[in-house]
């Protein structure tokens, strides 16, 4: 009696099972042909939309890097009429069941013609997803897979990679930073270590070092110290706390915190010190809305702008004209803030004084006319090993490979 | 009818959950129907998703079967988790420093987690036995060990060359990946091992002698020593087996899902596994279809955000009702088989509602 009651549940759970498929088998024919009818196919949808893919590692909202790229997918659609399909918060925390290839083939599936892959986390994924849709753009942007001259090629016909020129907004965000400074201590709030994030430590510390020297004056050495969380964002449990860290940071003397992470913590941070009477500033990034948050105590933001390289990669695959390339964008120079044009911007935050702000035009109109070129030699690794050698130019490769920190940043290079 | 039971306590909370579900889908805007359709079908709608699914069933599957053994000897092996992490970090070690063809990979990443595994819950066994510390304090402990084993290995001796994030190690080598065709994610290698363990589970818990002493002395550790069952001994083999069946999930994990070792590579598929096995009523039958259903949201709730446009955070909210619809149903059941305890026949909930009081063997 149990023994046959134990079989017949057991069928009852695969015909409930059974039936659930097949209702949903059903749901699913109508369901793909009323989409399809209703948002164009993807054979035609490049003659009367665009459709593109966008993969975010962190919320759309983020007020970060996300949000940058977010709103670069919004410029598309603007612009050409685009559909995009996204999704946020693609990463082993937030998403356990799903990788970064298969959310990428799920946009496939689903009619995407172009998909990005925003982060740097994302190599793994957009080079599994390329190789298996090698009928379909893709860009992984930040990467560089696609730079032949790079250290690490992977060329894919399919795969390209696009990044702004950041160092220059770094290198403004430290010259804010140092002209701000009172107690002459500076501290970055840093992701993980990479390649990437190093270079934007040395260019955000090569700033600040200029400003501090040539614009204030000083003598004594500008005290600049970097931590680093562990990831792009905070995840509990495994990456540090970034608001523990922005604390640390404060209490360690430091008065202007210059966030290189993807989400708004320092900014937070240093506005509930100075709600507490202390003066202390940030400088956020990423972002060109990061300082609204608390304008007051936010001296600027460099800012990532993706829309304009992204439109003319939307743009070549309609044309099928794309090519998988590695593009490393710099600013307008003649409109730094020029939506249309610029790779890279920065908003100045009414925490920066009015004197402090004329200055810093000076040395981002220095930057502009290349009076200013700050990796040039001599400069040295943390270690005390020459990255340049005196009088030498940095190149591409150098700047984006860089293996250090330079000498006079505290903290650590791996 | 003696089946509507075990129906009832599978389907009450699911039931229960969906309705809340719909009324929260109502409350942000969303048509709950097409919600749910887009649920399914980004779970079981195409050969894509479907092999998603699977692909997530597998390891819920493995660590629910590994579950069954430990409750059934009245455990409660919250550590699952960390043993799952072990059994990741184990076959992790294998995959980065052997160099086989992959049948031999297969074999030995799966036996290296198997070990990995075992071992992590007998750390936990022998607490319990021999150091009278409660299981549950034992394994939530050690989970955290192996958590922060992960993430200090990828952050230090295995971080990829001059980099230093909590992303993940550098892939394994092709050859160590758990075999896949064409673009489909799935690895019928995973799915037949799942599949073996819960036949393994159920007929060792149904037909074997070890399985039944095992129960007895889940059931009532006093008396299995009466009847002569050495039960640290059993105690300690279900630990091994519960952890082995962890590990090997945890090498699936990484072998045939991350391709390389992440900071959380067990994606809380023991805490899920958890809740399967509650929900299965602690029978190894019920878990492929229980597991199945938690595989399908988890995979499925993906595309509410991808082509609905609601906040991606839907889908952990879907996953949060569902577990909590199941524990008040499983408080509000045990509470119901208090008050018929005197019966004798008592369902299995209760010998573990309430964990089994530490140190009881004494």
């Amino acid at each position: 009696m149990r023994k046959r009651s134990g079989v017949s549940v057991f069928l009852i759970v695969l015909l409930a099972f059974a039936l659930l498929a097949a209702a949903c088998g059903e749901d699913t024919g109508d369901g793909a042909t009323t989409t399809a009818g209703g948002e164009d196919t993807a054979t035609t949808a490049a003659a009367e939309g665009l459709k593109f893919g966008m993969i975010l590692v962190g919320p759309s909202n983020d007020r970060g890097w996300s949000q940058a790229h977010y709103e670069a997918g919004q410029y598309l659609e603007e612009q050409l009429g685009a559909e995009m399909i996204f999704l946020d918060k693609v990463n082993v925390a937030d998403l356990p069941d799903k990788t970064v290839d298969q959310v990428a083939q799920d946009m496939v599936n689903q009619g995407a013609q172009l998909v990005f892959l925003t982060s740097d986390d994302m190599r793994d994924g957009a080079l599994l997803a390329a190789e298996l849709n090698p009928d379909i753009p893709m860009i992984w942007s930040s990467g560089d897979n696609a730079w032949a001259e790079g250290e690490a090629p992977a060329p894919l016909d399919n795969l390209g990679n696009i990044m702004g020129r950041m160092e220059y907004g770094k290198m403004m965000a430290g010259c804010a930073a140092a002209l701000t400074t009172q107690t002459g201590s500076i501290a970055y709030l840093g992701p993980l270590i990479n390649d990437e994030t190093r270079r934007l430590v040395n260019s955000a510390f090569l700033g600040a070092s200029y400003c501090w020297e040539n614009y204030r004056g000083e003598t004594t050495p500008l005290e600049f110290t970097v931590n680093w969380i562990g990831f792009w964002f905070n995840i509990p449990g495994v990456t540090l706390d970034p608001t523990q860290v922005a604390n640390g940071f404060l209490d360690g003397g430091a008065d202007v915190i210059l966030s290189g992470i993807d989400t708004t913590e320092a900014l937070d941070v240093a506005g509930q010190a100075a709600d507490a009477g202390e003066a202390v500033w940030a400088v956020p990034y990423d972002f060109d809305g990061a300082c609204e948050l608390k304008p007051e105590i936010c001296l600027g933001v460099p800012y990532f702008n993706w829309g304009p390289a992204y439109l003319k990669v939307a743009r070549a695959v309609i044309d099928g004209t794309f090519t998988a390339t590695w593009e490393w964008n710099g600013p307008d120079w003649t409109d730094l803030n020029n939506k249309e044009t610029t790779a890279v911007g920065f908003v100045k935050g009414d925490g920066l004084s009015a004197e402090n702000s004329s200055t810093l035009d000076q040395f981002i109109a220095g930057l502009a006319d290349e009076s200013i070129n700050l990796f040039v030699g001599p400069l040295n690794y943390q270690d005390g090993s020459t990255y340049l050698a005196d009088g030498e130019t940095a190149t591409d490769a150098q700047i984006w490979y860089t293996k250090q920190l330079l000498d006079g940043v505290t903290g650590p290079s791996e | 009818m003696s089946w509507m039971r075990p129906l009832g306590r599978a389907l009450i909370p699911i039931i229960g959950a969906l309705a809340f579900s719909i009324l929260l889908l109502l409350l942000v805007g969303a048509n709950p129907f097409e919600a749910l359709g887009l649920l399914v079908k980004g779970s079981v709608g195409s050969a894509a998703s479907l092999s998603d699914t699977l692909t997530a069933w597998v390891t819920m599957v493995l660590a629910a079967a590994g579950l069954v053994v430990t409750f059934r000897a009245g455990l409660w092996n919250i550590g699952v988790e960390g043993q799952i992490i072990a059994g990741s970090i184990a076959a992790a070690f294998v995959a980065r420093t052997v160099e086989g063809p992959v049948a031999v990979m297969i074999i030995l990443t799966m036996l290296a987690g198997i070990v990995g595994g075992g071992l992590w819950a007998l750390l936990a066994g022998v607490l319990r036995v021999y150091g009278k510390v409660n299981e549950i304090f034992g394994g939530l402990g050690l989970t955290f060990v192996a958590s922060s084993l992960a993430t200090y290995l990828i952050i230090g001796p295995w971080k990829r060359a001059g980099v230093a994030s909590t992303g993940g190690t550098d892939p394994f080598p092709r050859d160590s990946w758990l075999p896949t065709s064409g673009t489909l994610r799935v690895s019928i290698v995973a799915v037949i091992v799942a599949a073996l363990a819960v036949v393994a589970v159920y007929f060792m818990m149904r037909g074997t002698r070890f399985g039944l002493r095992l129960k007895a002395v889940g059931q009532n550790l006093r008396s299995a020593v009466l009847f002569g069952i050495p039960n640290k001994r059993y105690l300690l083999l279900a630990f091994i087996i519960g952890g082995a069946l962890a590990g090997l999930a945890g090498t699936i994990r990484v072998t045939g899902f991350h391709h390389k070792l992440v900071s959380t590579p067990s994606g809380a598929h023991g805490y899920l596994g958890i809740l399967i096995v509650l929900l299965a009523g602690f029978e190894a039958k019920w878990i492929a279809p229980i597991a199945f259903f938690f595989a399908a949201i988890a995979v499925g709730s993906s595309q509410l955000p991808l082509q609905m446009g609601v906040d991606s955070s839907l889908g952990g909210i879907l996953r949060g009702v569902l577990v909590l619809f199941v524990l008040l149903f499983g408080g509000w059941q045990a509470r119901r088989a208090g008050t018929r305890l005197a019966a004798g026949s008592a369902p299995p909930v209760e010998t573990v509602i309430l964990p089994a009081s530490p140190g009881g063997e004494g």
